[in-house]
């Protein structure tokens, strides 16, 4: 079975990788297997400077999902490139970087200093975390902004650039249509929905931050039903997440428009949650009359 | 090395109100020292429940869990049976540094949950030698185990919060009246106890284990940070880099 994928600046020997947030460097998940079996690996947020993050607690479980607050918790731009990145040379997998900010100007500092790095082969641009008080989320729910930061990130890099998409909108495809327009290479959705849980015995949200962002099964329709309606109405490549935990789910994400997949929330789960779905894909793909990780994508549009 | 293995309960037993102990087998249990912990899955729920390790039988390549019904996870956790099978990750964490100390009287300080890892502690010290003193607090008599165990350790002296058993009080309340001559204490429960005791045994060498909300439970995910005290800008991860922490080392909330 032929699962390779091809996006701007990556070829996958399959769709599957983990999502930014839920796999650290690589470091820990290398303990389980090899990290050479992944499509992709999409490591950690980097900011220009280091950031402590929120206050504890920080997640919480949910019905189907979890709730995190981390708030970009990250040692800066300059020690992912230095100390985190070029371990994961010995690795036969593209590494694509994740990059937050506050500020346009923060975006492309870190989008700079990351073309120094030998070590990645494209950019995943976060405009859509819901933890940090500014920035953030803010780009990735305005259409001029998201346009704006797109667009300069994209001049000043000398990677492809991925928008990561806030679900936290009413018009996906706006939004979408904005940061294509702005010369997106492709986009990566979605990232968590902001949701609240109660502590009953304390009687306040368990998470400190009150909000935190919502992963796992629980947003696994949303996600599918964003990638539907950008794909019906854009020819651009999408990286799809949002409670993957088994090959069907990422044969839907295929179906749905997605050319490849990130698996987050699953890895606590189960660490070996990326290479258990890339070794079953073959069979749900057959299962369901694939000749090919190709042949599937957006073959669910009726 | 840490791994995901598949493990067969030997045995599973209530040992106090909502308190149960789970024997494990692993070919991993000898690796399994004082402190550290294992991250369990189960069916219902997207993320594990981080249990610390209560002892091991190297030669039955077996290790005990104890646990107290604190939530939804920890009530199906009560529920497996002797011979079913338990997702855990194993080793999890770090774990108190005795190797590395020149120890001659510990001091063992336990509140409620925090009591399991210290009863492997205190078995492990004193089969190195060392003299160990054990005051270990519940909330009330019916919810204490495992105390003629610690009492073929070493002297024990149990607090109750409401007077039901020993001393009324807190472990605190024990300390002061005994004020026991030790190298080093090592304490494990709930933040506020870990807080007290810190600040009481102030200038003492020590070590205490942390509780945290986990994600990943392996140091991936940044859930579970605690501030250090040499810079609160920084931290460390309570699963990867802890539980166990040296006790001025870090900031408890
Ligand atoms: C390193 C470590 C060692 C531990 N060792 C033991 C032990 O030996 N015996 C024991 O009874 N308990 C121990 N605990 C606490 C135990 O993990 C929690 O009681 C348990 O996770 C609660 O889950 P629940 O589903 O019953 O409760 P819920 O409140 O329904 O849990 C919801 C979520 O919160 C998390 N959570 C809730 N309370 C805690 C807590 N106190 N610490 C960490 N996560 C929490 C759960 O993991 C879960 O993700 C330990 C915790 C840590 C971090
Ligand atoms: C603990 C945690 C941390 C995350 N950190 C980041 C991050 O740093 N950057 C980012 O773009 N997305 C981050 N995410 C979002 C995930 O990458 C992903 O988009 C989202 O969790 C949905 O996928 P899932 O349901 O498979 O987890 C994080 C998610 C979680 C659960
Ligand atoms: S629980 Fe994920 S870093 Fe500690």
């Amino acid at each position: 079975m032929n699962l390779t994928t091809r996006l701007p600046g990556l070829t996958l020997k399959n769709p599957v990788m983990p999502a930014s947030g839920c796999f650290g460097f690589g470091k820990e998940y290398s303990q389980f297997y090899d990290l050479s079996e992944l499509g992709a690996i999409i490591v950690k947020a980097a900011t220009g400077e280091a950031r402590y993050g929120n206050p504890t607690p920080r997640v919480a479980e949910t019905s189907s999902g979890m709730l995190n607050a981390i708030g970009l918790q990250n040692p800066g731009v300059e020690k992912i490139i230095d100390e985190e990145l070029p371990f994961l040379r010995s690795y036969d997998t593209p590494v694509i970087a994740n990059v937050a900010g506050s500020t346009v100007e923060e975006y492309i500092k870190v989008t700079e200093a990351l073309n120094r790095s030998e070590d990645i082969s494209a950019l995943e641009l976060n405009i859509s975390c819901p933890n940090v008080k500014e920035g953030g989320v803010q780009f990735g729910t305005d259409p001029s902004l998201a346009k704006e930061v797109t667009f300069k990130v994209k001049e000043a890099s000398n990677y492809p650039v991925y928008v990561k998409m806030s679900p936290n909108v009413s018009n996906i495809v706006e939004m979408a249509k904005a940061v294509a327009d702005a010369g997106a290479d492709g986009l990566s959705m979605i990232n968590t929905l902001t949701g609240m849980q109660m502590n009953l015995k304390q009687r306040k949200p368990i998470i400190a931050n009150k909000t935190g962002g919502l992963s796992g099964p629980a947003i696994k329709p949303i996600a599918i039903r964003m990638i539907y309606e950008v794909r019906q109405s854009l020819d651009i490549p999408i990286i799809g997440m949002g409670g993957i935990i088994t090959a069907e789910d990422a044969l839907e994400f295929l179906l749905a428009g997605a050319d490849a997949v990130a698996v987050g929330t699953a890895n606590f789960q189960n660490p070996l949650a990326c290479p258990d779905i890339i070794n079953d894909l073959p069979r749900v793909l057959k299962q369901y009359g694939f000749d090919s990780v190709e042949d599937a994508i957006g073959k669910g549009h009726v | 090395m840490i791994t995901k293995q598949l493990l067969e309960i030997k045995s599973h037993m209530q040992i106090a109100e909502d308190t149960f102990e789970i024997v494990l087998q692993s070919p991993l249990a000898k690796e399994l020292k004082p402190g550290q912990f294992v991250h369990i899955a189960l069916t219902n729920h997207m993320l594990r429940r981080p249990v610390s390790v209560a002892g091991i039988d190297a030669q039955a390549e077996t290790f005990t869990i104890i646990f107290k019904i604190f939530g939804e996870g920890t009530r199906e956790l009560s529920k497996f049976q002797t011979g079913d099978s338990l997702d855990v990750i194993l080793p999890c964490g770090s774990y108190y540094p005795i190797d590395q100390l020149e120890i001659d009287h510990a001091m063992i300080v336990g509140g409620g949950i925090g009591v399991p890892p210290l009863y492997y502690l205190a078995k492990t010290l004193k089969e190195n030698g060392v003299k160990v003193t054990n005051i270990l607090g519940f909330q009330s008599k019916n919810q204490i185990f495992y105390e003629e165990k610690f009492q073929a350790l070493g002297d024990t002296y149990i607090a109750t919060n409401d007077g039901s058993y020993g001393t009324k009080g807190f472990v605190t309340d024990i300390i002061n009246e005994l004020n026991p001559a030790f190298d080093y204490f090592f304490s494990c429960g709930p933040t506020p106890m870990l807080k007290a005791v810190s600040s009481q045994l102030e200038g003492h060498k020590g070590y205490i284990s942390l509780e945290e909300r986990m994600g990943c439970g392996v140091g991936t995910c940044y859930a579970c940070v605690v501030p250090l005290k040499e810079d609160p800008s920084k931290s460390k991860k309570i699963c990867k880099d802890g539980p166990v922490f040296s006790a001025n080392e870090v900031i408890l909330a």
